[in-house]
């Protein structure tokens, strides 16, 4: 499982990167392999609200669909719309893969870090 | 508790991630995922492990008689070696499960059976047996490994003489070998791609999965799973059972009208379905036009009425769009009908399209 520096996570599997306000938000590495081959992505609009743990995108494999939760609350300020064009890039380089960028945050859940997150993961597979 | 197939340590050690299925614990994927899988039975050769279907002699005198009654297919112009798919309906022409028969010899017919529906086959079988027959369930005597895909011939041709090979599909050289290792070879599959299935001793699975992953590396043969295997029948527009019938469907609501013969003198299911007459409901190929990936078990819309629901549905890797099969009122599945799906809570549109979606150019 790869993760990266500098990251925050959510138990749902959501990274988030903080800068200026703005949370950028995607699906970690463990997500992206547990999920298989993705095949097809679901986005807000820019402008919508999102609110935490509530979903705001959904992914589907060629086997399944899964939500993706908000970790935080906010308004969407930029969709990452090349996902819809091309959403194994997810599978590829998932910390690369940003699904939406969030501003005006009022509210955010406890996200962990990288180490705090690996210790999780590995709790849930026992 | 699920039951382990024979080949279970060798998908763990494979990398193979397992789930519960039919009964048994297999691999819905490996290492190198569902699309991959899938392209490589398209392009090369797949390697399945589908020990978990189930196998039923049929042998006595009156064999072929009970088999006529109990099945709605033809078996009486079989030669030996020949395999035949059928239906088998309940009374009220509902499908208790559908299969394959081979007839190894006069008398001495083995049947391949879904491994979900294996018990209540089997005792389908004894219920309603006559005269001179014994059916067996062998299931567990039983592997089958499916070599699947354009370069499967030339894989199993490395390992095993030409004339052990059957020539024509829906044929099976019983009593033979592959490697050394006895088994059947027979020219069938699930993923509308050239190929065969071979069943043979359980003790003897291990052996012969590893050997033909090793004499098939150079023609990219690779380990696939149970979710290739769903997208590969799919995109073949395969039924499946539980999906595009169940004890309800028809097969002739569902399409599979050739392998019901209404001329025979009798079989269970026939008063019904000639009372029944012409099919009302049909099974439809739909190609989605829309944004987004249909499933199961999703209604299907014309101008707003309910016409259906959706029986299978996914992404497919080769065509490279989303697609399905649904059953619907025969009155819209006319090739080009313009549909709308409801997938959660949002209409999808799809067009209906000329099944099966996917053939294979010879």
């Amino acid at each position: 499982m790869e993760l990266r520096e500098g990251l925050l996570y959510s138990k749902s599997h959501e990274w988030v990167k903080e800068e200026d306000g703005v949370a950028i938000i995607g699906l970690t590495d463990f997500a992206q392999s547990e999920l298989g081959d993705l095949v097809f992505v679901n986005l807000p609009e820019e402008g919508d609200e999102v609110t935490v743990g509530e979903a705001f995108a959904d992914v589907e494999s060629v086997k399944a669909v899964s939500d993706v939760y908000s970790p935080v609350s906010g308004t969407v300020s930029e969709v990452n719309e090349e996902l819809l064009d091309a959403p194994e890039s997810i599978n590829e380089a998932p910390y690369d893969a940003w699904f939406v960028k969030v501003t005006d945050i009022t509210d955010k859940e406890e996200l962990l870090t990288a180490e705090e997150y690996q210790a999780f993961v590995e709790s849930e597979q026992e | 508790m699920e039951l382990k197939t024979p080949l279970y340590e060798a998908h763990v050690k494979a990398g193979g991630k397992i789930v519960p299925f039919g009964g048994y614990l297999l691999p819905v994927q490996y290492g190198a995922g569902v699309i991959k899988e899938h392209m490589a039975v398209r392009t090369q050769a797949g390697l399945f492990d589908v020990s978990h279907m189930g196998e039923i002699l049929c042998e006595g005198k009156d064999a072929l008689a009970n088999l006529q009654m109990i099945l709605t297919n033809n078996f009486d112009n079989m030669v030996d070696g020949q395999a035949r798919y059928s239906p088998m309906c309940n009374e009220n022409g509902g499908t208790v499960d559908d299969l394959i028969v081979y007839k190894k010899a006069d008398e001495h017919y083995f049947i391949v059976v879904n491994a979900a529906n294996k018990d209540k086959d089997y005792q389908w079988m004894l219920n309603h047996q006559f005269g001179e027959v014994t059916f067996t369930d062998v299931s567990e005597q039983y592997a089958q490994l499916a070599l699947q895909g354009p370069k499967a011939m030339e894989i199993l041709k490395k390992l095993t003489a030409e004339e052990n090979i059957p020539k024509k599909y829906y044929h099976a050289v019983f009593d033979t070998e592959v490697a050394g290792i006895p088994c059947i070879i027979s020219k069938t599959g699930y993923t509308g791609e050239d190929g065969v299935e071979l069943y043979l001793d359980s003790s003897q699975a291990e052996k012969m999965w590893d050997v033909l992953l090793e004499n098939g590396k150079e023609e990219g043969l690779i380990p696939c799973g149970l979710g290739a295997r769903d997208t590969l029948r799919m995109e073949a527009a395969m039924p499946l059972y539980g999906h595009e019938m169940d004890d309800e469907v028809t097969p002739l609501e569902t399409g599979l009208g050739f392998a019901v013969k209404m001329a025979k003198e009798d079989f269970i299911g026939k008063a019904a379905l000639e009372e029944k007459g012409e099919p009302k409901i049909k099974r439809i190929g739909l190609k989605v036009t829309g944004r987004g990936i249909i499933r199961e078990h999703q209604d299907v819309f014309v101008d707003g009425q309910k016409i259906g629901h959706t029986t299978s549905g996914t992404h497919c890797p080769y065509l490279g769009y989303p697609i399905a099969m649904a059953l619907v009122d025969a009155a819209y599945t006319e090739v080009g009908t313009k549909v709308s799906v409801e997938v959660r809570g949002r209409q999808v549109e799809a067009e209906v399209v000329a099944l099966p979606f996917y053939k294979r150019s010879k």
